[in-house]
């Protein structure tokens, strides 16, 4: 019997990015449900009844939720192909703290940066690129996060790089500049098909900003 | 294995540190319980988790692993003689994953909400209907997860167990403190149930905090926290 595998989405949602990623990476094909946050379909309330957010991967009529989880998930599922996870425990562990370090933190600290003006948006960039060297800092040389192969932390973090546009322009700074290696991990990134199919254009994700800044009088 | 190998860095009051605790017992591990002095900490700690600075950090052969979830999923994937701690269909772990983030994110925040944020009867009544919310989902959640078993995990516990019930010693606490009952029989009568026999579990008995001394701990914790700074 065939898979099933639909992606409840909203395109310029990181969280959503590190699915479709998980998904190309594994080569699973599946439906992608755009969905409108100002009106969400009875579908994705049914299927995300505690939270009511995207992304939402539905494997077989199934729903798991947080995109963490279903990256973990899928990578569970399909485990022939490209694995997410390294197999030794303390990588893995390592893996999970990191892919935890940027839930825990980038959000936020990104969201401050266009959300806020004048010295709340600087104090707001000095915290965002602090985090940004704690990981350039835990990247290192290597190649991707887990070293060799891209990973859980990698998959974790990338979907912000086409974020970053547009808090360079409400910020007015650059990122390069402070976290080169960092920009240059995102570039190599970017040269994998998994990655560049799956995030957002900037300039979408830029206008998408412009628009919440206007709904909550942010300008 | 020697107990030196596995050392853990903690403190008794943590439920946090308690999952590390309750894992390390189901698979039958020895190893040196470390507890750090409230309100300082140790060089070690400072050196084992530079990110966060916090309990507990579970030390391997040398090797530091933090925050509590991610413990318990390497203690589990390392010991694999001893009984399993995540359930092994996927789509059954991305399940109690889901419930651990939510009692982590979004539910033992509100819990701790009812001592240290609401000030007055209406933001505490607030809080405690969010504490309350979270259970009757936990309530609803249970019948789906336990395959009729007393625990979340089924027949034994699991990592969902683990998850929720490190946190019950200090919902009692802070019932006592508040005058407020958030687990009551008549709402989540499953939870009820399966409290008791987490508490009675041999892997939880010894780690789980008696409810008067973690009530004197809590004592003193809310006065320093509410004092003012000295000069």
């Amino acid at each position: 019997m065939a898979d099933e595998v639909i992606l409840l989405n909203f395109c310029p949602s990181v969280f959503g990015m590190r699915i479709r990623i998980a998904l190309a990476e594994k080569g699973i094909e599946y439906e992608y449900r755009e969905e409108d946050l100002k009106n969400k379909s009875p579908l994705l309330l049914k299927m995300n009844p505690v939270h009511k957010k995207i992304p939402v991967l539905i494997h077989n009529g199934k729903p798991v939720c947080e995109s963490l989880i279903a990256v973990e998930y899928i990578d569970e599922v399909w485990k022939e192909k490209a694995p997410i996870l390294p197999s030794d425990p303390y990588q893995r562990a390592q893996a999970r703290f990191w892919a935890d370090y940027v839930d825990k933190k980038v959000y936020a600290a990104a969201r401050n940066v266009w959300a806020t003006k004048g010295e709340e948006q600087e104090a707001a960039k000095k915290e965002f690129i602090e985090i940004l060297k704690v990981l350039e800092g835990e990247l290192g040389d290597k190649p991707y996060f887990g070293g060799e192969t891209f990973g859980l932390t990698d998959i974790s973090l990338i979907g912000y790089y086409c974020w970053f546009y547009a808090y360079e322009t409400f910020g007015n700074f650059s990122i390069e500049s402070e976290c080169p290696k960092l920009i240059a991990w995102a570039k190599r990134c970017m040269e994998k098909e998994s990655v560049s199919k799956s995030l957002a254009d900037p300039h979408t994700v830029y206008d998408f900003v412009l628009g919440v800044k206007k709904r909550l009088g942010l300008e | 294995m020697s107990t030196s190998d596995v050392k853990l860095l903690g403190g008794w009051p943590s439920p946090f540190v308690m999952r590390a605790r309750i894992a390390l017992n189901i698979k039958s591990v020895d190893y040196e319980f470390l507890q750090e002095k409230v309100g300082e900490k140790s060089e070690l700690l400072l050196k084992s988790n530079p990110v966060y600075k916090k309990i507990p950090v579970l030390i391997h052969a040398d090797k530091p692993i933090c925050e509590s979830l991610i413990i318990v999923q390497y203690i589990d994937e390392v010991w694999t003689s001893g009984p399993s701690i995540l359930p092994s269909d996927p789509y059954d772990r991305a399940i109690a994953r889901f419930w651990a983030a939510y009692i982590d994110d979004k539910w033992f925040p509100s819990v701790r909400g009812i001592a240290l944020i609401a000030e007055g009867d209406e933001e505490k009544k607030e809080a405690v209907q969010e504490v309350a919310t979270g259970l009757e989902l936990l309530e609803d959640a249970f019948p789906k997860c336990n395959k009729g078993g007393n625990f979340f995990g089924g027949e034994r516990i699991g990592y969902l167990d683990i998850a929720l019930g490190c946190f019950l010693a200090w919902l009692r606490v802070t019932e006592k403190l508040n005058n407020v009952k958030l687990l009551d029989e008549a709402k989540t009568p499953n939870l009820c149930k399966w409290a008791e026999s987490f508490c009675s579990d041999a892997a939880v008995k010894d780690v789980m905090p008696e409810t008067d001394k973690l009530l004197g701990f809590a004592k003193v914790l809310m006065a320093r926290f509410k004092a003012p700074p000295a000069n």
